[in-house]
């Protein structure tokens, strides 16, 4: 076995994903970089990644959060940008994970719509969604529609 | 500030919410880091040594596949110091081998065993469950930030 030396140790890792219109990933990143004191940024396909001290993070997340706060979504990352262990060009194929962050992007959209619905309603106005732990039998008078249905 | 405990421990959607409404989301992300910033010996691609599956005996008992006990080395912590939770319930990602089966099922038993503050919910399929899903995420974050 051999010795692991880390590296970035003490830094912090965030994805800044970015599904908008009016804004690209391009766009963030090149604002990123404009308020940068000293962060790593990389710019990917869905948006970009920040690596440096968390103050400093927070406050180039806090900014880019302004250009388009519904569109806007972060995320903390384990590993640094562009390391090997975890990178799509030492791996070849999609960068493990992001099978799960591609699933969400599909659904990204209707929680932007929610942000935006929320801004003019208060939440308290809204009605709860199902609640998965109820588990509620199915009505009668629905499974005689289905057979009928089935029959007919 | 709660620390809120998010299941799919990976989601983008969940850590974001929890941020963006003033808490701190205990995801997978932070406890991967914990490892990778950590000197030892190198195990890739996770840094998880052959420590953490021992480590795993207190939330598993030793006949449980090593897979969930080393998995639950580094959820088992952040579910011990999680101060609320919001559940995904059959989320299409937290699908996997039977070791991320086995444990998302033990995550689930121990958040539910948990007495801490708790949103189940379902991923929106349109637009209106959208609204509904982000309100309730938001009622219930506010709720935990003035009782605290």
């Amino acid at each position: 076995m051999t010795e692991y030396a880390p590296t970035h140790v003490g830094t912090v890792t965030k994805y800044v994903v970015v599904e908008s219109f009016d804004v690209t990933p391009a766009d963030l990143a090149l604002h990123a970089y404009e308020i940068s004191q000293g962060a790593m940024i990389k710019e990917t396909c869905f948006g970009i990644v920040i690596n440096g001290k968390e103050e400093e993070v927070d406050r180039i997340i806090a900014e880019l959060r302004k250009i388009d706060p519904d569109h806007i979504f972060v995320k903390d990352r384990g590993f640094p940008p562009g390391d090997a262990r975890r990178c799509r060009a030492n791996l070849g194929g999609a960068r493990p994970g992001y099978n799960g962050m591609e699933h969400e992007m599909t659904i990204i959209p209707y929680i932007s719509h929610g942000l935006e619905e929320l801004k003019n309603h208060d939440e308290n106005s809204i009605p709860a969604p199902e609640n998965p732990m109820e588990h509620k039998a199915l009505d009668i008078y629905k499974l005689k529609k289905l057979i009928d249905a089935q029959e007919s | 500030m709660v620390k809120v405990f998010i299941y799919p421990a990976t989601s983008l959607i969940l850590s974001d919410m929890v941020a963006r409404f003033g808490h701190t989301p205990l995801s997978s992300a932070t406890a991967i880091r914990e490892r990778i910033q950590t000197a030892g010996l190198e195990s890739a691609p996770l840094q998880i040594t052959p420590d953490e599956p021992k480590k795993g005996l207190k939330w598993a008992a030793v006949e449980v596949p090593a897979g969930v006990r080393g998995r639950m080395s580094l959820y088992g912590p952040m579910i011990g110091e999680c101060e609320a939770a919001i559940i995904i319930n059959d989320a299409d990602l937290a699908f996997g081998c039977m070791g991320c089966a086995r444990t998302n099922e033990l995550i689930k038993f121990l958040i539910h065993q948990k007495e801490i503050p708790k949103l189940e919910l379902y991923y929106p399929k349109n637009e209106e469950e959208g609204v509904k899903f982000v309100a309730a995420i938001k009622r219930f974050l506010t709720e935990l930030g003035a009782s605290k």
